[in-house]
């Protein structure tokens, strides 16, 4: 590889390069080549904005019809968590960009330790969206029929948010505790356990009781939570179709988590590739077109975040 | 010819090599606008608040698409695509919220729970 960038670099402006091996007989220059990859992937990544924009239809669907269930949901949704995976995506479409350009440049080192770094952004990623899962599905959110959610998880994250330290650790360590000796026993079990929790915790601080009407109290309205949540430490009324929100959330996400694998194995092949120093500046198309598609996962993403762990 | 474009031609492969400068300043930019995305949904500006996280996210995703993903140094087809395909999912959900009320008023109250009985178990879909 290093040879043969050698020799067109020696060659000069005389545009020798017709004799590259990496020019298929159908294409008239090495550019004209690369165009047409990059036009082809651009026709791919459409194809998966209209897919995911069936999504965003759903989304602004039952925003519009029921608003009230994005208010509730979004409290389950932790911001930080879901801040940190933006800024982990944003640094790994950096380290994607950075290895387009070292390809370019032909530095091979420069370039493996980019894909390297890009695949370990997306690790971290997939690692976070791990940690919200199962902090969900611990606590019986799962989307549809099966959701059976725990409200002790909405007292520990809403309270422990506004100066009841000692109420949310105690929560917490409890949830996680109970979470590691019951995994796999089913959400019943799970539920009673956390319900008995919440029940030895609540007395104590004396200042609030856990809501288990499940009756919509709709004059509460959007704005009366938030100021209810932010005055006293009451908890926002469980809407009826709450379980709608959270399907919503697993299939956005989870279509994106996919798309996230599929680029790792992406990104995998062209770090393979590229221990073979396959790239160099005047072919590194599999390169740039990963690297596209890795930046549309960066852009979907990009709107998820705001849209469901931003409501306010 | 001066000494910068000497550098600049050294380049002879394909496609255009983006400065460093642009790449990290589009990091940096994106680092902040998610900053101030999240910042902003602590202050209560009723509906604009989603206004003003798309608004948000658009400029991010601009500045993704032109720089990291090259369509700024690219030819104008593949804007062409992109932007005809944003084009098409905005009719998509324009065209479904410009729908959605239409049948609001046929809607008869009480009509699904009016057929909950035990051979037809519309409720364990609840």
């Amino acid at each position: 590889m290093t040879t043969e960038t050698q020799v067109i670099d020696e060659g000069g402006h005389d545009h020798e390069h017709a004799h590259s091996p990496h020019l298929q007989h159908h294409f008239d220059t090495l550019d004209q080549q690369f165009n047409a990859g990059k036009l082809g992937m651009w026709l791919f990544l459409a194809t998966e904005i209209l897919l995911f924009g069936g999504l965003f239809v759903a989304y602004a669907i039952y925003r519009n019809l029921h608003p009230e269930i994005f208010e509730y949901g979004h409290h389950f949704l932790d911001p930080k968590l879901g801040g940190i995976n933006t800024a982990v995506l944003i640094l790994s479409s950096f380290t994607m960009a950075a290895a387009v350009r070292f390809a370019q440049e032909g530095k091979q080192g420069m370039l493996k330790l980019c894909l390297v770094l890009t695949l370990c952004g997306a690790c971290g990623f997939l690692g976070i969206k791990y940690i919200e899962y199962s902090h969900k599905m611990v606590h019986g959110i799962f989307p549809g029929k099966y959701y059976n959610p725990d409200e002790h998880i909405l007292e520990e994250e809403l309270l422990g948010a506004h100066g009841h330290g000692a109420v949310a650790e105690h929560g917490r360590d409890h949830a996680s505790s109970s979470g590691e000796e019951t995994h796999g026993e089913g959400a019943h079990e799970e539920s009673t356990q956390s319900a008995e929790a919440s029940a030895q915790a609540a007395p104590a601080e004396g200042e609030f009781v856990i809501e288990k009407s499940q009756i919509v109290e709709a004059p509460e309205g959007p704005e009366g939570m938030v100021g209810i949540v932010h005055e006293k430490p009451e908890l926002p009324k469980r809407p009826e179709k709450a379980h709608v929100f959270f399907g919503i959330y697993y299939l956005m996400t989870g279509l994106h988590g996919i798309h996230v694998l599929i680029g790792m194995c992406a990104i995998g092949w062209v770090f393979f590739r590229s221990t073979r120093g396959e790239f160099g500046p005047d072919y590194f198309t599999p390169v740039d077109l990963v690297g596209l598609y890795w930046h549309l996962v960066d852009l979907i993403w990009i709107y998820l975040f705001p849209l469901l762990y931003l409501i306010h | 010819m001066s000494e910068a474009t000497a550098h600049h031609e050294e380049h002879h492969g394909v496609g255009h090599i983006v400065d460093w400068r642009v790449l990290i300043g589009v990091l940096v930019s994106l680092l902040i606008l998610t900053w101030l995305t999240v910042k902003v949904t602590e202050f209560d500006l009723g509906s604009l608040n989603i206004v003003i996280a798309l608004v948000i996210a658009t400029l991010k995703a601009s500045l993704v698409c032109l720089f990291f993903m090259h369509l700024y140094y690219d030819q104008p087809f593949n804007s062409i695509i992109l932007v005809s395909s944003l084009l098409f999912v905005l009719i998509f959900i324009l065209f479904s919220l410009l729908d959605l009320s239409a049948y609001q008023s046929s809607i008869i109250p009480d009509y699904i729970s009016s057929l909950r009985d035990p051979a037809y178990p519309l409720d364990q879909l609840k």
